[in-house]
Parts: structure tokens; C-alpha cells; sequence
């Protein structure tokens, strides 16, 4: 019989290797369902997590699409330690790409260096206007965070397709609804020539390093994790529990909405109604994948690119549907909750006692 | 605006409310029990798919129906198995749900997308259905829709009048107490989290199977989330559960209401609505802080954990 | 005829060689115990002796690793509490089992189960048991509308409605003023009469002695000692609990100071909670160099009273309360503790230290002020020094500065709380229940550390259920009922029936002093 037993104290070896543990678990069960659907899982695998990345052109499409995620899930980190479910990251996102993308087509003719700075910091605004209005709503109106943010990531979406069905439309563009393409001023530049990679990765470097030292460093971040785990004993150290919810949203919706920005400025050099394939929502589980931390966020973030670029490769090589994608982010979000369990508990396996009888302990055993 | 037209908002109120009604009875009965489960996005999607595809293949609504609730039901074990054998953290799982439902709805219904099945029909009485206004509200609709008026009433007696509604709301108020004195706190919120999950099924596969009878991605388009809401909004209790789904429902079809008015809104910003609405509800629910406490479940999204 | 004597003859229950292992704790360590039918008997013990974790054996609730019991002679295992209700045993939980938005009647038929029966027919025997052991209760009100003593009523009435052969009660008396006490004694005695067994779970002896038949005397896990208590004086009891090693009584001299630090004016503040107690005209004066003791029983608006005082809930009116000349009623914590204000919460894992960080980071918790915090940036060497400093200073047994909060006992992590807001030297600490459910050595400690406070010139306000601890540490003391609070008089010139009827909403009996803020 299996059984768990407490530890005592959460052990920190289990929290480093539970989420190799969960990726691991995640490859065996895809390599299950590859062989149940008829695909030699081996070759499957490497179809997906191999070869997008087997040559320079694959490790710099990696950075393009590591830079969304990575901005999104170190944003979250910081809300998710202050115990503020932000689910709103994909709705940021996409604010932060309407916003940018609405000056950037002001500024179309315009040139020099000013240009693509202030389209930045539009995005960013548009990121930080949207988990604002979540932030009044929580802070003002004591309504649920999770609530509120997925259903304005539903009206961030339907405004952003507003956007590109009429005010931002091209007018040039036969009628599809995509607006202009924007001026060289207002596009990320690139970083090494001949790839994608652009100014993006750097920026996400930069808000990891800077939310490094927050947390670990600062006293309102210290305040923000004290918050998180226990507001009561902030409150009693006199802790501005408002302020810091203020600054905690602020701070991911600004970083979501500069993921926003990157993409329409960078990548896609247009606004579309498809910035971002969920990538919000895979900063959910990067960020806890990650550990709410930095180092583990970076590596984390790296995956789920990869993930994105795998589920296309099979959908190309393999004839699979690009959902894969999904499946897979979802199987690994399982298997991290579940894995977790091993922090706090320890597996023992016990011989059933012949005498004991157990009714409850089954019951009980939570 | 014609009695036509008023006929048919009438009627489009409740069928829009129904998906709500049912998968918000699920879900209040599991927050009743001290369980937040927010994954009734993905196991009604789940629901949808799985109802879809058995319908296509066995031509049976009936089987599809049953088959869309055992994968509400399946899909709310896992979340089970994972918050209370393993005591993970019920919102993280409960989202973990909805995106692994997503994710896997997409995946097994990618074959299925824009096929046509023959969905589920609204009965017909001579004279009644007929009746200008309120006939087809009342007596044109399908039979998941007055399935869904039999749910509430058991629902409301369940929770009102039945000893085990009691044991229920026990629960869901001190786990702890309830464990002390011998109640089953671990058989109470199993069972409460796969009603729900039979519930959210049961609600995609009336999407899929009657609503708009055919499969595409993410069709919930929300709704598991604005159950959510309408649970928040019914202050946990069952008749106003009731109330706001229809309420809701009738949100979600302003757009036939404008048309009929005559005005011309971008359908983008209309389709926004819904959402809308369940924030402004939102606010309004939730701005009196002590007033919340009192009615919402005690220990909802506590874990329960008894040393043995 | 035969087998009636040989019943009568048997222990009701025996307990043999009973041990429970905890991670990193053996709560029960082979254990024996007999209880006769119509017996009242003690089971003392210090906080964290096993007490509890034995009595939650014999209720079904936790499965011993190994050992047996017996119930009228015969080994059982008992499965679950429905299964240990309908053998016949009772329990009176510390932290009552009870459902607050339900009524009473409802509360008693979920624990019944399916011998519940019809809710009306079940009403009428509830009226009647209470009534005959003279504990009346409305069946028809909601549980949170009734006072703690109100309760423990339900608690009791839950047991006696079903057919009884044992009851336990888990540290009955801490919630109840010493009137209430002598009402639950009497009620017991007459049970015990009838013939039903009593396990009476405690540490306070002179309870014991009073009420018990026979008491069993447990330490870290073991039996230590049986005795009769009538025959015991409490000196050799306490030395059975405790060990020869601790001293067992100690007496600190009393003063009073005149300047006053902390003043309480006409304070009226309604409570947010649903649940709460509103404060009504609270009038009090703390002077430097003296400790206030407020006794009281749960719920009365201590709570409330603290969070006004902590600055968590704001007055309307900044004068309400003052330190020395500063208005200080609108202003919230981290201003107060700049003033010169210390805290210690009762919830010490949340509130009085996060549970999950390590005491480095729950030193600088509430020492942020003491110049930890640069430029916004966290000097962590500070932090780390004052942490080692609490832990060398106040004794407190930990396996350093980076030991997680709750990997401590419940003694060594409060003698951290406190050791951490002295060492902030404040000119006014208020702690709440200092010492509860710590032993007596961190308890001694923590008196220790207050009184030289005291010495210091500090004005401290304690509030504490323990009403033993209070005319023990407080220079003056009075009580909470219903959110007011009583005339307030030196310790000497009070005793136990005056502060138990202050706590029971009687303060006509005080002398003309009045206030003692006056």
C-alpha cells in the first residue's frame, strides 16, 4: 500500500526537482499517447522538442517567442507571490499590443528615436490601464481578482478585434482585417542579423534581472511575499496592503503589456486580430513551473517556446492538430500540482497490516 | 418592437440561460461543499467535445449526453484526486483544469470541427407553443430546458430540506468540526465535485448537441467562468442561481435586441456584453465586504487535511 | 446476575500501552489508563504532553500505532467518532466542533446521524436534557449568536441527549468565568452520579482537585505519575507535570507608575465582522512602568479592543487613543510602532510571525524600523544580526536564524515574538494570551521578560483568558464583557470572584475608585 506521510518541513530538493519531475511525466504520457495513436513516440518526441531548435534559424525563433512569455510569467511571479490571481496577463497582453499599436500608426511617417520609446511605453500604459482597472475593482470593490481579469481578457479581445475591423483597419489592406503596417521608427530592432531575434529578448532579460533584485533584494518586495503569505501579519506590521496590490498589478499588467507591444512591434510589424496564441495564459503555468522564481521563470519560459514551436513541427511532420500545444501545457501544470505534493509529503510503501482496519484512514487521508 | 420579436427574446433568454443555469447548480453545489473548482471552463468543453463526437458517430443524443456527463464527471476526479488525495492548492488545479480541457477538447475534436450533426429539437405543443409572448418560452423550448427547471427544484430542496443538504453546508462551513464528529468530509466534497462535473458535462454537451449543434473550439466562449460569477452574484443561494442565469442569458442575446431596435453596433463590441455585465454584477455583489462573508461558504478553497 | 457485578467491578474503559508517533514527535508513548464507571477522572498534563492526541484515540479520530483498548472489559477498535458516539462516548471539544449558521437542533442532529430523527421531536429533548442538568438552551437560536459559555452548552447537551457512558472534555474551564466553572462542576458531579464516566482534561490543579476522583499525570508523552488528588497538595502535582527541574511557582513584585503612556478615551467602534463585538465606551489608562491585565472570556471584544489598539482597525476619532500627549487613534500600525508601540498578536504562526519564512525574515517583519531598510533595499546582515540576537538573548531553541517560524514549538517561537518586540524597546507593549498553550519554562521566561519591561518603565497591557496568569504578572486588573470594559483596581486589592463576575457583565460591585484611568 502507498502511503504519504508528512515530513515535518517542506523539503527544498522536492522543489527543485518536482518540475523535472512534472516534464519528465509530461514526456512519458505524450510518448503514450503517440504510440496509442500510432506514431513512434521516440521519433515524436524529437519532432517536437529536438528539431525546432536543431539549428540557428530554430534557437533564434526560440528567443522571439521565449521574450511574450517570459515578460508575461515574470510578471506574474510578482502577483502570484502577493497571492493576487492575475489570470488577466493574455488581456494585458493584448492591451498593450492595441495601445502601441494605435500610436505606432499615428507615428507612421514619423522618424528618429523617439519614436519607438514612446510606442513602448504605450503598450506598456495599455498593459498597466487594463490590470489597473482590475486592481480599483479589488482594491476599491473587494471583487475577485480571477473573475474579473478572464472576463476582461474576454472584452480585451473582443476590443482588439473591434480595432482591426474598423478604427485601426488598413484602409488600403482590401478590406482584411489588419491595419498598416507600421513605419521602420516604431519596430524593434534587430538584434543579430539575419534572424528575427529582436530588441524583445533583451527587454525581457532586463525586467528579469530587475524583478531578481525586487524580490529578493528590496523591501517592497519583501513586503509583497509577506503580503502573500500571510496578510494578517502584514497588516499588523503596517504594511499598505493596498498599495502594494496597486503595485503588484500594475507591475504584471505593465510587463504583459509590453509582451504586447514587443510582438506587434517586433515579430509581426502590424496589428492583427492573432497577437498572442495564449501566451498569457502559458505564463500562468511558466510561473509556477518556474517556481515564482527568476532563474527557474527564465528556464521555464524556454520550455513552453519550445512547446510552441513543437506543436507546429508536428502539426507540419507528424499531421497533428497544433491543440498539442495545449494538451501538452495543460498535462504539465498537472503534473507540477501533483508532484508538489512530494515538498511537504514523503511516499512510504507500507504491507497492508493484516489486523488494522483502515475505514476512515481512506477517508482521510487528504 | 413586435411581439415577434419580444416572442423570440423571450425564448432565446432562457435557452441562452440554461447552460449557465445547469453548470452554475454544479458548481454551487461543490462551493457549498467548501470546494472552489475553476475548472468548469475545461471540463465543459470537455463535455461539448466528447458529446459531439459520440452523437456524429452513434447518432444517439441520448448516449451523447450521458457520454458528455462522464467526462464532466472524469475530468472533475482528476481535479479531485489532485486537491484532496494530494492537497494541491484548489485555484491553481481548478485552473490547471481549464487549460488542460482547452487544450484537450481541441485536440480530440480537431477532426470534428463545422461537421453537421442533427441537434437536439424544441418541442412543439399546438396552441400553447403558439401563444404570442411567452409561448415559446414556455412551451417551445427543448427538454434539456425543463431537465434544467426539474434540477432546481431538486437543487432547492436538496439544499433546503434533506438531511444530507445539511450535512452538505457542514462541510462546507468547518471541515474540521465536521471530521470531529464523524461526518464523511472526504465522501461530502467527492461527491459534491463530480455533481458538478456531471453538471458543467451535461452544459457543453448541450452547447454542442442542442444549442448551436456542432463542435468548434473554445465554443463555452467563457460561460464556465460566468457561472463562476453567477454563483457569487446568486450569494450561493439556489432561486437567485436561478435568476441570474437567465438574466445573464438575456445579456448574452442583446445583440438580437438591438437589431431589433433598429441600431447598428459593431457585433465585436456587443459580443463584449456578457463580460461586462458579469463585472458590473461583480462590483456590485462584492462591495460590501461583511455582507459577503456571511453567505459564502466558510472554508470554500480551504483544503481539508485530517491527521490520522 | 453475576455478569452485572463483574461489569460493575470492570473499568468503563482501560487503555493499554497507547503510542502515537508525529513526525519528529512521539505525542504518545506507552500509555495505561483505567477509568471506573462513575468516575470523574483528570488527565493533566502541560501543553504539548500528549493530552490531547490521547483523547482523540479513544474518540476514533486518530489511530494509535500501537496499543489497545478496552471497553468494559473487552478490546475494541474504535473506527471513526460515529462509531465511538454510539459505543457511548462523548466529547467536549477545546475548539468546539460546531456549526455557526446553523441552529442548535441542526447542529446536534448532524452529529447524531441517523438516530436523529424528526428535527421538532429532537427539539423537545434537547429542552428537556438541558434544563434537567441545569444548562438551559434555546434549540431554535443559530450558534453564532451565543456566547462561548452558551456553547460549550451545546457541546455538552450534543452528548447527553444520546445515552452516555463516558464524557470527555477537552480543557473545559479555560473558556468560562470561575462563576461558570462552579454551574459546569456541578452538572458534572451529577452525571458522574448517575454513573457515567468523566475524562476531564486539564492543567489547572486546583480544578482538578477539586472536581476529581482520581487523577493520570502525563509528561512529553509519558505517564509520569497516578494519584488521588484529594489526598495531593498541588506543589507535588505540579512537580509530576512539569519535572523537579522547573520551578513551579514564583510571585513578582507589584508596582504602580503614574505617568500615563497609553489612553483610552470614550471609545465607541463598531465591529466590520458579521460575527464581531462592538466596543462601547472603552475608557483605560496604561501609566509607564506598570502592566494592565484585562481578563475575559472569548469573543467578549478583545479581539476588537487589540485591533483598535494595533491601529488594524482605525478610529474615527484620532483622540480616542493616545500615547503619552500623540493623538494617535487615526494612525495606522507602522506610524504607532514608530512611536513606540510593541505587539504581540495571539495567533503567533500568522500575525505574529509568517509561518513559512525564516526567523531572519520574520525578525525584520516588525524590526524594519530599526534601521534594517536603506534606500528601499533590505540590509540582510542587519536582519540576520538581530535575529541571533533574539535567539541568544531570549533562549529560544531553534536550529538557527534560517529555521522556518513553524518548525518551532509553540513555546520557543513565542519567546522569539516577544524576545523581538522587546528588543525594539518599546515604551508600550500589548500582548495578547503571552502564554497560551506554551509550558510553564517559556512561560516563566516570557513573565520574566515582561516584568523586566515593566522595570524599565515601560506601560504594558496584557489580555489573557488565564485568569491565574493575570493576578500573577498585572500591577492592575480588570475584565471585557460584551465589549466594555470594567472598573479597573490594583491586583491586590481584587480576587477571582470579583474579576469572574466582571467578566460576566457584573460591574456594579466595584468600590467608588472607579477607573482606574481616573
Amino acid at each position: 500500500m502507498i502511503k504519504l506521510e508528512p515530513r515535518g518541513e517542506r523539503s527544498t530538493t522536492m522543489a527543485y526537482l518536482s518540475p523535472l519531475l512534472a516534464a519528465f511525466l509530461t514526456m512519458l504520457t505524450g510518448a503514450i499517447l503517440f504510440t496509442v495513436l500510432g506514431i513512434d513516440p521516440v521519433d515524436a518526441l524529437i519532432t517536437i522538442l529536438y528539431v525546432p531548435i536543431s539549428d540557428t534559424h530554430g534557437i533564434a525563433e526560440l528567443c522571439v517567442k521565449t521574450a511574450p512569455i517570459l515578460l508575461c510569467a515574470i510578471g506574474l511571479s510578482v502577483v502570484f507571490k502577493a497571492k493576487i490571481w492575475n489570470i488577466g496577463a493574455e488581456g494585458q497582453l493584448l492591451m498593450g499590443g492595441l495601445f502601441g499599436s494605435f500610436i505606432a500608426l499615428q507615428l507612421i511617417e514619423a522618424e528618429g528615436f523617439w519614436v519607438l520609446p514612446l510606442v513602448l511605453i504605450a503598450g506598456v500604459i495599455g498593459g498597466m490601464f487594463w490590470a489597473g482597472i482590475a486592481a480599483i475593482l479589488k482594491v476599491r470593490f473587494n471583487t475577485n481578482e480571477i473573475l474579473t481579469t478572464i472576463m476582461m481578457n474576454y472584452i480585451a479581445l473582443n476590443i482588439l478585434l473591434w480595432a482591426v475591423h474598423g478604427p485601426l483597419k488598413d484602409p488600403e489592406g482590401y478590406n482584411f482585417p489588419e491595419s498598416a503596417l507600421f513605419g521602420d521608427a516604431s519596430l524593434l530592432p534587430i538584434l543579430i542579423e539575419g534572424t528575427r531575434v529582436n530588441f524583445g529578448i533583451a527587454l525581457a532579460l532586463l525586467a528579469v534581472v530587475a524583478v531578481w533584485v525586487l524580490m529578493s533584494r528590496s523591501f517592497y518586495g519583501f513586503q509583497i511575499k509577506v503580503m502573500g503569505m500571510d496578510a494578517g501579519a502584514a497588516r499588523l506590521s503596517g504594511f499598505k496592503e493596498k498599495r502594494l496590490t496597486y503595485f503588484a498589478l500594475l507591475l504584471s499588467g505593465g510587463l504583459a503589456g509590453l509582451a504586447g507591444v514587443g510582438e506587434v512591434t517586433g515579430p509581426i510589424g502590424q496589428l492583427i486580430p492573432q497577437i498572442s496564441p495564449g501566451y498569457g495564459y502559458a505564463a500562468i503555468i511558466v510561473a509556477f513551473l518556474g517556481r515564482l522564481h527568476p532563474v527557474g521563470i527564465l528556464f521555464a519560459s524556454l520550455l513552453m517556446a519550445l512547446l510552441y514551436m513543437g506543436g507546429e513541427m508536428a502539426q507540419i511532420s507528424l499531421g497533428l492538430p497544433l491543440a498539442l500545444t495545449g494538451l501538452f501545457q495543460g498535462m504539465l501544470l498537472f503534473y507540477l500540482l501533483a508532484c508538489d505534493v512530494l515538498i511537504a509529503f514523503r511516499i512510504r510503501l507500507k504491507p497492508k497490516k493484516a489486523k488494522t482496519l483502515q475505514p476512515l484512514a481512506t477517508e482521510t487521508q487528504g | 418592437m413586435d411581439i415577434d420579436l419580444i416572442t423570440n427574446i423571450l425564448y432565446a433568454m432562457i435557452r441562452t440561460g440554461t447552460p449557465l443555469l445547469i453548470v452554475a447548480m454544479g458548481e454551487l453545489i461543490c462551493e457549498k461543499s467548501g470546494v472552489l473548482n475553476l475548472g468548469q471552463e475545461g471540463m465543459m468543453l470537455m463535455g461539448a467535445v466528447v458529446g459531439f463526437i459520440v452523437t456524429l458517430l452513434s447518432g444517439s443524443l441520448l448516449l451523447g449526453f450521458l457520454l458528455a456527463m462522464v467526462a464532466g464527471v472524469l475530468m472533475s476526479l482528476i481535479f479531485g484526486l489532485i486537491t484532496m488525495e494530494l492537497s494541491a492548492n484548489q485555484v491553481a488545479t481548478g485552473l490547471a483544469l481549464t487549460i488542460f480541457g482547452t487544450g484537450l477538447s481541441a485536440f480530440v475534436g480537431s477532426d470534428f470541427v463545422g461537421k453537421p450533426i442533427a441537434g437536439l429539437d424544441p418541442i412543439h405543443i399546438p396552441v400553447l407553443t403558439d401563444l404570442p409572448i411567452i409561448g415559446r418560452m414556455l412551451f417551445g423550448q427543448d427538454l434539456v430546458v425543463y431537465l434544467s427547471f426539474l434540477l432546481f427544484a431538486a437543487v432547492y430542496w436538496f439544499i433546503n430540506y434533506s438531511r444530507p443538504g445539511l450535512v452538505l453546508k457542514a462541510v462546507g462551513e468547518n471541515p474540521h468540526a465536521a471530521n470531529a464528529i464523524g461526518l464523511p468530509v472526504m465522501r461530502t466534497r467527492y461527491l459534491a465535485i463530480i455533481f458538478g462535473g456531471a453538471m458543467a458535462g451535461l452544459a457543453g454537451g448541450y452547447l454542442s448537441l442542442a444549442y448551436t449543434p456542432l463542435w468548434a473550439e473554445n465554443m463555452t466562449a467563457g460561460r464556465g467562468w460566468i457561472a463562476l460569477a453567477l454563483v457569487v452574484f446568486a450569494s450561493w443561494k439556489v432561486e437567485r442561481v436561478l435568476l441570474g442565469a437567465w438574466l445573464f442569458g438575456l445579456a448574452s442575446i442583446l445583440h438580437l435586441v438591438f437589431q431589433g431596435l433598429g441600431f447598428s453596433v459593431s457585433p465585436n463590441l456587443l459580443a463584449m456584453l456578457p463580460y461586462l455585465a458579469t463585472i458590473v454584477v461583480l462590483v456590485i455583489l462584492s462591495s460590501n465586504q461583511s455582507r459577503s462573508r456571511l453567505v459564502a461558504p466558510m472554508s470554500l478553497g480551504n483544503p481539508f487535511y485530517a491527521k490520522s | 446476575m453475576t455478569l452485572l457485578t463483574q461489569t460493575l467491578s470492570l473499568p468503563r474503559l482501560t487503555l493499554r500501552g497507547i503510542s502515537k508517533q508525529y513526525p519528529g514527535c512521539l505525542a504518545n508513548d506507552d500509555i495505561h489508563l483505567d477509568i471506573a464507571p462513575a468516575e470523574i477522572h483528570a488527565l493533566l498534563g502541560e501543553n504539548g504532553a500528549g493530552k490531547s492526541t490521547l483523547m482523540k484515540v479513544i474518540y476514533g479520530l486518530v489511530k494509535p500505532d500501537s496499543g489497545e483498548l478496552l471497553w468494559d472489559g473487552l478490546p475494541i477498535e474504535v473506527k471513526d467518532p460515529a462509531h465511538a458516539r454510539k459505543m457511548g462516548i462523548g466529547m467536549v471539544f477545546q475548539h468546539f466542533s460546531l456549526f455557526e449558521t446553523l441552529t442548535v437542533t441542526e447542529n446536534i442532529a448532524l452529529a447524531l446521524g441517523d438516530d436523529a430523527g424528526e428535527l421538532e421531536a429532537l427539539a423537545t429533548k434537547i429542552r428537556t436534557v438541558s434544563e434537567r442538568y441545569g444548562m438551559a438552551i434555546n434549540p431554535d437560536r443559530e450558534i453564532h449568536t451565543l456566547s462561548v459559555g452558551e456553547r460549550q452548552r451545546v457541546e455538552i447537551v450534543r452528548c447527553l441527549v444520546q445515552n452516555i457512558k463516558l464524557l470527555i472534555l477537552d480543557e473545559p474551564t479555560s473558556v468560562l468565568t470561575p462563576q461558570e466553572v462552579e454551574t459546569l462542576f456541578v452538572t458534572l458531579r451529577q452525571l458522574a452520579e448517575e454513573g457515567c464516566s468523566i475524562l476531564f482534561i486539564s492543567h489547572k490543579l486546583n480544578e482538578v482537585k477539586a472536581l476529581c476522583h482520581k487523577a493520570t499525570v502525563l509528561r512529553a508523552g509519558k505517564v509520569s505519575g497516578e494519584c488521588i488528588p484529594a489526598e495531593e497538595d498541588t506543589t507535588s502535582m505540579a512537580k509530576l507535570m512539569v519535572g523537579d527541574d522547573t520551578p513551579v511557582s514564583t510571585t513578582y513584585p507589584k508596582k504602580l507608575g503614574s505617568s500615563p503612556l497609553l489612553t483610552i478615551t470614550a471609545l465607541d467602534l463598531p465591529s466590520d465582522d458579521p460575527f464581531g463585538v462592538h466596543l462601547r465606551n472603552i475608557n483605560l489608562t496604561v501609566n509607564a512602568g506598570e502592566i494592565v491585565g484585562i481578563a475575559g472570556v472569548a469573543g467578549n471584544g478583545q479581539e476588537e479592543l487589540l485591533a483598535s489598539l494595533s491601529g488594524e482597525h482605525l478610529c474615527r476619532d484620532g483622540k480616542t487613543i493616545r500615547f503619552a500627549e500623540t493623538e494617535v487613534g487615526k494612525l495606522p500600525p507602522d506610524k504607532r510602532r514608530q512611536w513606540g508601540l510593541a505587539f504581540v498578536p495571539e495567533e503567533r504562526l500568522g500575525r505574529g510571525a509568517v509561518p513559512e519564512m525564516s526567523l531572519t525574515e520574520n525578525a525584520l517583519l516588525t524590526g524594519y524600523l530599526t534601521g534594517m531598510v536603506s534606500k528601499g533595499m533590505v540590509a540582510w546582515n542587519k536582519a540576520e544580526a538581530f535575529a541571533d540576537d533574539i535567539i541568544q538573548q531570549y533562549k529560544v531553541k531553534a536550529a538557527g536564524r534560517n529555521a522556518q517560524a513553524d518548525s518551532l514549538s509553540g513555546g520557543n517561537l513565542q519567546k522569539f515574538i516577544i524576545g523581538r518586540e522587546i528588543m525594539q524597546n518599546p515604551k508600550i507593549l500589548i500582548a495578547a494570551h503571552p502564554t497560551w498553550g506554551v509550558d510553564i519554562g517559556a512561560a516563566t521566561a516570557i513573565h520574566k521578560a515582561l516584568i523586566q519591561l515593566r522595570d524599565q518603565g515601560a506601560a504594558i497591557l496584557v489580555v489573557s483568558e488565564d485568569i491565574d496568569e493575570l493576578f500573577l504578572i498585572s500591577d492592575r486588573i480588570g475584565a471585557i464583557c460584551d465589549g466594555a470594559l470594567s472598573p479597573f483596581k490594583p491586583t491586590p486589592e481584587s480576587s477571582i470572584q470579583e474579576l469572574g463576575r466582571m467578566m460576566a457583565g457584573d460591574f456594579s460591585q466595584s468600590t467608588s475608585e472607579g477607573s482606574a484611568s481616573q
